[in-house]
């Protein structure tokens, strides 16, 4: 089976750092990166295949670090990566992303199961993969921790809700999204990382998926107005201290200082 | 021209009838809340709907994407609304994105302020794993937008008079098939409430070692908290502190042994003095206290407890 993993390329959250008096986020020279749960999604995929056979292609819709940051993506263990990148598709809202990752998705075709994230990692707006299965018509699984092929056709999921896992079985195609506590993604070995740069890597414009930039933009749903980093000042004070008993006496005394301590 | 609002769970519900309230006043139209399976319709109408669409059938009894986003899409259909709040849990979550979709609208998801300007909603919403906070407008009617539990204030009940109408429907099939459902146990631990919360993460190696911890809360009287690794991958706690889980606000809060991801700061930024005690120095959770041993938990909670039981003298 043809599975296809949905993977966004956003900037390391762990290096994002921001501007100390306008407070607004400083993106450029931070490293890219897969979304960390769109990581899972693939592994999910990978692990289906090594156990049924198959293949694993990667799409994303992503900008000019995308082709590198796919490489990962290839020495996970994905057979084949798409990149849909176009000026014109830069910076779309969910609506507009959707429609372009459907159109993709369409043209690569013959697919059995579609794995995506619960929500990307930077925006938190956790709706691609909904949106995705409406444009294809096809039926949604989402918050997936448990995943096994029923047979050829039909697809077992547990679903991680609040009060309870639900166990739900599908047939396929399918859109399924993960939570994080699916799998571990693997660390690629050396090796693999070598053979990664041998795999294909298929790029695509909006001409070549039939997508109209200006009438995405024209349909645009939501603006992002701006972003700024909330104002908390912390002291980030560390108590030096010969020992143990000496850190901890001076952090009790600041806490009383504080008094956050009721004494 | 209506606001319209829905959540499967209660409390959520009437928190969604305060904004919801709010933002129909604004534009001097109708607040209507779709109500599926039982419930008391005359409650809503206390705390601030004008109208309450109540749907039943079979197929609702359990909650499926389907069958619920098609009688959501009757009641838009009745209702007309410019504006759709949705409550944000998972099942709420799901349904706002496939409506959405189905509309052809835009989706503002996991809202903490809401109001309207010149026919768009703007919201502010957390961004960047919960580092920073976007604001962001709804272009297109009907606005669509999620809410988290406890954003919104539960609105006063008042004597109010209102309509109760009973939607006719014929809900959609569900897609997927559910073979079981399994009960999970939740606890009501009052995390949002504590004045003071102590935390664990993966710096403890094993569950009996939580005693560590427990022996400092009892001295501060605080409550236990975790990241989410150590609920959901061990399953030592149920419940945990970040943006997918609970968003704390204590006068003090001690993160032991936790590293300071994004995921787990979101839920943090509100307390009043953070504390951390781990044993790397790079530890970004440094960089979000205000007082940091750098030290092995094995050896300091001990050191710590002890010296608090003799300033407290308890
Ligand atoms: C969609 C999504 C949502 C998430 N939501 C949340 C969330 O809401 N909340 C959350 O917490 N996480 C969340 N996470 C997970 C998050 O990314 C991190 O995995 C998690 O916060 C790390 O937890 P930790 O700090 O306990 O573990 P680690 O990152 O493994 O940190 C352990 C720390 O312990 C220290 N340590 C080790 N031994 C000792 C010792 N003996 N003494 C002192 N210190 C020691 C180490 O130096 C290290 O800093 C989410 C992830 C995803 C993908
Ligand atoms: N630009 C993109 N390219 C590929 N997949 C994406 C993209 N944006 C979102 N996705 C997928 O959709 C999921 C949900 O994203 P979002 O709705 O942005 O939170 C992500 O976890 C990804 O799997």
């Amino acid at each position: 089976m043809r599975i296809i993993a949905l993977l966004k390329d956003i900037v390391d959250l762990d290096e994002l750092r921001f501007d100390s008096s306008t407070r607004k986020p400083i993106t450029e020279g931070v490293k890219h990166v897969i979304s960390e749960l769109d990581k899972r999604a693939l592994e999910a995929a990978i692990r289906l295949k090594e156990k049924h056979g198959g293949e694993v292609l990667a799409l994303s819709l992503g900008g000019p670090e995308t082709k590198t940051v796919m490489l990962e993506a290839l020495a996970m263990g994905a057979d084949a990566a798409y990149i849909v990148d176009d000026e014109g598709l830069r910076g779309l809202d969910a609506y507009g992303t959707s429609k372009v990752l459907a159109a993709a998705i369409d043209k690569i075709g013959d697919y059995g199961l579609i794995l995506c994230g619960e929500m990307s990692l930077d925006s938190l707006s956790a709706q691609v993969g909904l949106r995705v299965a409406e444009l294809l018509g096809l039926p949604m699984v989402s918050y997936a921790r448990e995943l096994e092929l029923v047979d050829d056709k039909r697809l077992r999921a547990v679903r991680d809700l609040e009060d309870v896992d639900e166990v739900v079985e599908v047939e396929l195609p399918a859109v399924v999204s993960v939570v994080r506590e699916i799998n571990e993604p693997r660390i690629p070995t050396l090796m693999s990382i070598m053979r990664a740069k041998r795999k294909p890597t298929t790029m695509w414009d909006a001409s070549a998926i039939g997508v109209d930039p200006d009438a995405l933009k024209a349909e645009r749903a939501v603006e992002i107005l701006d972003v700024e980093a909330p104002l908390v000042e912390r002291k980030r004070k560390i108590i030096e201290g010969e020992t143990v008993e000496e850190k901890v006496e001076r952090l009790v005394k600041a806490l009383i200082d504080e008094g956050v301590l009721g004494v | 021209m209506s606001v319209l609002i829905y959540s499967e769970e209660p409390g959520l519900r009437l928190e969604l009838l305060g904004k919801g309230r709010e933002l129909a006043d604004a534009m001097d139209s109708k607040l209507a809340a779709l109500q599926i399976g039982n419930g008391n319709p005359e409650e809503l109408i206390k705390y601030g709907a004008d109208l309450v669409y109540v749907a039943e059938h079979p197929l609702l009894e359990e909650w499926s994407l389907e069958p619920y986003r098609s009688v959501l899409l009757r009641a838009v259909e009745e209702a007309s609304p410019s504006v759709i709040l949705i409550g944000a849990t998972k099942r709420g979550k799901e349904l706002a994105a496939s409506l959405a979709a189905s509309l052809g609208v835009g989706l503002l998801t996991e809202c903490i302020s809401l109001k309207l300007e010149d026919e768009k909603l703007i919201a502010e919403r957390l961004t960047y794993g919960g580092s920073a906070i976007a604001r962001v407008a709804s272009l297109k009617k009907p606005h669509i937008a999620t809410v988290p539990p406890r954003v919104f204030k539960r609105p006063e009940p008042a004597e109010r008079t209102g309509e109760v109408l009973k939607l006719e429907v014929e809900p959609e099939k569900p897609k997927a098939e559910v073979v079981e459902r399994r009960g999970k146990v939740r606890e009501e631990v009052g995390l949002e409430e504590a004045e003071v919360i102590v935390a664990a993460g993966r710096g403890f190696k094993k569950q009996e070692d939580l005693k560590l911890l427990e022996e400092l809360a009892e001295i501060l009287g605080a409550k236990i908290g975790c990241t989410r690794p150590i609920a959901a991958d061990y399953g030592w706690m149920k419940e945990w502190i970040g943006i997918s889980g609970h968003k704390v606000r204590p006068k003090l809060y001690i993160a032991v042994g936790i590293s300071g991801t994004v995921h787990h700061a979101a839920g943090i930024r509100d307390c009043g003095i953070i504390v951390a005690i781990n044993s790397d120095e790079n530890a970004n959770i440094f960089n979000l206290a205000d007082y940091g041993i750098v030290g092995d938990l094995y050896e300091v909670l001990p050191a710590l407890t002890k010296a608090l039981k003799e300033r407290l003298k308890k």
